[in-house]
């Protein structure tokens, strides 16, 4: 076929309507929060002396931080989406391991050296590791197909980058959960089970997004 | 080159065909130098990323320059085109080495967009064939083959996708 012949092709094609990417990413953004919501609802809840906890800055730091990845997460995923997508927003996605890290020093700092070990361990970590990951699949599922409608041209680290979100969101609710405040615990367990995500994001992304 | 692609999502057919003759020799210059050694030919390039920027034509954002667009999508295009092209040399390397020899000229137009369309169901590939080789309009296309107009935009819309798609994947 000649290139002629293609354009006359294409142009005929342009009644075809086609949703807008902001629209997708509308969708997409809210569909992950209600898939999360759900399945932390139905397999968790949140736990019983949440009000309390609530009043103390080591909680309340959890779910900051989890929201904070998710939403420069997914700012990020939306530029990376599109193929002149300006790849300087990666830079934003420091903004949650710098305040994690702040945290975790000044934990350091006012707890006793005794406790470490204790705080870092927690009491849940395995429930971390199956939750967060079981909260995010679903979230994780919902960007992949707005990328599919999207023209990621890294489609690798835009999966990854999706597996952030899905983890923040995850990670955000989970925290609800989760009885180990310390930064100790959230930047070791909370972080792998992010990292997972991550890594199936990215491994998968290069096959369900192509174009 | 941004009005006419404003005015083409607004549904304006001449602009479109406007924007995607000028998009198609902005992106053939840029294959040419960049295709150096051969093996791949810019026309195939300029075609798959034509496609490309029709079907993705909403990740454009109406407020943006269209040129940097353009060149991210053609030259993800061409890195593609290059990855198969390795592919199919290791390929025939080995029917090489199994059956002695095997017809080059198949290679050539495996790369071809037209073996594309001749992949499509019957229907979608009449009309395709109509209005692109033929130059009919979506109105003379359906006279033509004794279908109504929507019938002719959707088979046209499903067989451009299907052609699209098909550069995408490992064939």
């Amino acid at each position: 076929m000649k290139t002629d012949d293609l354009i006359k092709a294409l142009a005929a094609d342009t009644a075809a309507p086609t949703m807008t990417s902001l629209r997708v990413w509308l969708f997409a953004g809210v569909g992950a929060l209600l898939i999360a919501a759900t399945v932390f609802s139905i397999a968790l809840g949140p736990r019983a002396d949440i009000a309390t906890a609530a009043e103390t800055l080591r909680f309340m730091l959890k779910p900051l931080e989890s929201a904070l990845l998710a939403a420069t997460a997914f700012a990020t995923l939306i530029a990376l989406a599109r193929p002149d997508g300006d790849t300087r927003r990666l830079a934003t996605l420091a903004a949650a391991p710098v305040l994690l890290v702040i945290a975790v020093v000044v934990e350091l700092a006012v707890l006793p050296p005794e406790l470490w070990e204790a705080r870092w361990i927690g009491s849940n970590s395995l429930l971390c590791l199956t939750y967060i990951p079981l909260i995010g699949i679903g979230p994780l599922a919902a960007l992949m197909l707005a990328m599919r409608h999207g023209a990621p041209t890294r489609p690798r680290l835009a999966g990854a980058v999706a597996g952030l979100m899905a983890g923040g969101v995850a990670a955000a609710l989970y925290a609800l959960h989760c009885p180990d405040d310390s930064p100790l615990f959230v930047a070791t367990w909370y972080t792998i089970a992010i990292a997972a995500l991550a890594a199936i994001g990215a491994l998968v992304a290069p096959r369900v997004a192509r174009w | 080159m941004a009005n006419l692609l404003r005015a083409a999502i607004g549904g304006d057919e001449a602009a479109y065909a406007q924007f995607l003759r000028y998009a198609a020799s902005h992106v053939r210059a840029l294959a040419r130098r960049k295709i150096v050694h051969g093996g791949v030919d810019p026309e195939d390039v300029v075609q798959e990323t034509l496609l490309a920027i029709h079907t993705k034509r909403h990740t454009w954002m109406t407020d943006a320059p269209v040129l940097p667009w353009i060149n991210a999508i053609a030259r993800y295009k061409l890195i593609d085109a290059f990855r198969r092209r390795g592919r199919r040399m290791e390929v025939d390397i080995g029917d090489f080495a199994e059956t002695l020899a095997q017809p080059e000229a198949e290679v050539a137009a495996d790369r071809d967009i037209g073996r594309a369309l001749d992949t499509l169901a019957p229907g979608q590939r009449a009309v395709v064939a109509a209005i692109s080789v033929d130059g009919h309009s979506i109105g003379e296309a359906a006279r033509k083959l004794g279908m109504n107009e929507t019938a002719v935009r959707v088979a046209l819309h499903r067989g451009l996708k299907a052609i699209a798609r098909r550069f995408g994947r490992d064939t």
